[in-house]
């Protein structure tokens, strides 16, 4: 990826998302300050000024994501951000904007819960985000970074993706991954946008007939045939958007799964067992929804062993339950309220799990 | 272009029968807003906010861009979509448990930011769509689904004068209020529906008219009879006039 041109800077996680947010050609984005993502909506504030894009500091996190709701209705790339008790005030907007059919980036930098809970880093949201966090039946794709660099990139791809499928695009990072700073590499070429038409956008019905945004659907078995198209597409997304990382699960007897900020921690752990000749290995996801249900289970398949390891007391272990239809042992690690599993925690785990 | 009945067209309407009840005051709001979109040559820059109520449908009668938003949430929707689209007329249609009881931060917030927008707020002193509830503008004394022996202001407090609380912002700058219940007012109610869009393409800032608009069915009244409760028991409450106009 690197090259002469490019360029290296130090920036936080926040930061970063919100410069990735401006390459991606967004230009509108509404927020309402929570910790610990402010430096984010701090970044918008200035970088919409610069470049003619609104920036608009909303009453309320409802308002925010309305705000986008109604910015992405009129054919802007519109984005909002949050933490976890902010995060859950925007599901309202969320469902509608999928009911919709609407594009929209949202960015949890999630926050130990429940209730006001601390600004402490959790992955507490990961049910939240995957399940489709609001009212109905629907999914949000969900990325998962654990890089600052990697935040940079996925937020340009949630872009992308939501423009893509019409529908909103969450990215899950936590306080840990927002705040801290890393060198970020830009390259100077702009990104490379999709040119999105975007027909069905109400900006007046100036040589066309009049456009409707709508979610409600009266008529006997219309909206029943309004889901089975939103299905179809969450059937599409499955298919072909499921995005992950594996390191050493060829001849791995423990394979780490874990994604985000603590993924980091267990990649440390992998590389110090494997130099004590322990066959250990790691799966992280970058997409939690959709999640790689697929691969795992091929691996469940050759009876190896998981172990999960979150920022929460066992969240995404259901799914990789689930991939693995219980024809291999899953074990889970965790902890949760800002706690952080620690390396030696998790080699723990992992020793007692390996003579099991 | 005259229709069937040899009556002049509405481009903004749709020639379509309506759901609403007999003597329902949004046939009455509909058409006055088509008029004026017609009037002022407007319709191919309209985007407007369909409320969460009765009038939820109301794209299926106004012949220009529309939009659902989630109830209360209008006028931050509107916001959204000027700021994008700021050479666009935009307007919200908001009842009054939207607007002023579920929406209230958002309406409040929205005039106060002076958003370049036009609010249409229809006052029927009830929850129309969910069966006659008690609303945030219903009188004191009056009976509904769940004030059964009349609004007690110990109990619910008292109806909520939105035009009167927003007068108090600067960003808002025109406020008037209207009433559906006479061949008089009604062409007043028209009237203020132009200036508030002219207050808009003018790029004065916020607008919002008020609409005193019947609801014979919850109100247990006929239609005549719901005209003349307007002009009797809502006005002295809600008077009518122009609140602002800066």
């Amino acid at each position: 990826m690197n090259n002469k041109n490019s360029r290296r800077i130090l920036v936080s996680g926040n930061e970063a998302v919100g410069e990735a947010a401006i390459q991606a050609g967004c230009t509108f984005y509404a927020g309402y300050p929570i910790t610990p993502q402010n430096e984010l909506t701090a970044y918008m504030s200035r970088r919409m000024s610069e470049t003619g894009g609104t920036f608009i500091q909303a009453e309320s996190e409802l308002a925010a994501i309305n705000m986008v709701f109604g910015a992405s209705a009129a054919g802007a790339r519109a984005m909002t951000s949050s933490s976890s008790p902010g995060i859950s005030l925007k599901q309202e907007g969320i469902s509608y904007l999928v009911g919709c059919k609407l594009p929209a980036v949202i960015v949890n930098m999630m926050r130990a819960g429940p209730g006001l809970g601390n600004i402490t880093p959790a992955q507490g949201d990961y049910f939240q985000a995957t399940r489709g966090g609001g009212h109905g039946d629907y999914r949000t794709i969900v990325l998962a970074p654990s890089s600052v660099q990697e935040a940079f990139e996925l937020q340009i791809l949630a872009f992308d993706l939501a423009d893509k499928y019409r529908n909103p695009v969450i990215l899950l990072g936590d306080g840990t991954l927002g705040q801290m700073m890393e060198p970020l590499t830009l390259h100077p070429t702009p990104y490379t946008l999709h040119a999105t038409q975007k027909p069905w956008a109400v900006t007046g019905c100036k040589e066309r007939e009049p456009n409707v945004i709508r979610s409600l659907f009266l008529k006997e078995g219309v909206l029943e045939e309004h889901n089975k198209k939103l299905q179809k597409k969450f059937a599409e997304i499955e298919k072909k958007e499921i995005r992950y990382e594996e390191k050493n699960t060829e001849d791995a007897e423990v394979i780490l799964v874990a994604y985000g900020t603590v993924s980091r921690i267990c990649q440390a752990v992998m590389e110090k067992a494997r130099r004590k000749g322990a066959k250990v290995g790691l799966i992280r996801p970058i997409t939690l929804w959709p999640f790689p249900y697929g691969m795992i289970n091929k691996l469940a398949d050759l009876k190896k062993k998981f172990l999960v390891i979150e920022m929460n007391y066992g969240q995404m272990l259901e799914d990789v339950k689930l991939a693995a239809e219980g024809k291999s042992k899953v074990k889970f690690y965790g902890r949760g309220g800002g706690g952080i599993p620690q390396e030696e925690e998790i080699m723990t785990e992992l020793l007692h799990f390996s003579l099991s | 272009m005259k229709d069937e009945n040899n009556k002049e067209k509405i481009k903004s309407l749709r020639n379509v029968p309506m759901h609403y009840c007999p003597g329902c005051g949004h046939t009455i709001a509909h058409r006055l807003i088509c008029e004026v979109i017609d009037e002022l040559d407007i319709r191919e820059k309209m985007i407007g906010i369909a409320p969460v109520g009765c009038a939820v449908i109301a794209y299926d009668y106004w012949n220009f861009d529309v939009t659902e938003a989630a109830h209360g949430r209008p006028p931050a929707v509107a916001t959204g979509i000027k700021r994008v689209e700021p050479d666009k007329i935009v307007f919200t249609y908001q009842g009054d448990g939207d607007l002023a009881s579920i929406g209230t931060a958002e309406i409040i917030h929205c005039a106060n930011r002076g958003e370049n927008i036009s609010v249409f707020f229809i006052n029927n002193a009830i929850y129309g769509m969910t069966g006659g509830q008690m609303a945030p503008t219903t009188l004191i004394g009056q009976k509904t689904a769940t004030t059964l022996t009349g609004r007690d202001i110990k109990r619910d407090g008292y109806p909520l004068k939105i035009c009167e609380l927003l007068a108090l912002l600067p960003g808002a700058k025109y406020i008037e209020r209207v009433a559906l219940s006479s061949a008089e007012n009604i062409r007043q109610a028209k009237r203020a529906m132009k200036k508030a869009f002219q207050t808009q393409i003018e790029n004065k800032g916020f607008s919002l008219v008020e609409i005193l608009s019947p609801c014979p069915t919850n109100w247990r009244l006929s239609p005549a009879e719901a005209m003349k409760w307007i002009d009797k028991k809502m006005t002295s409450y809600f008077p009518l006039g122009v609140v602002k106009d800066d």
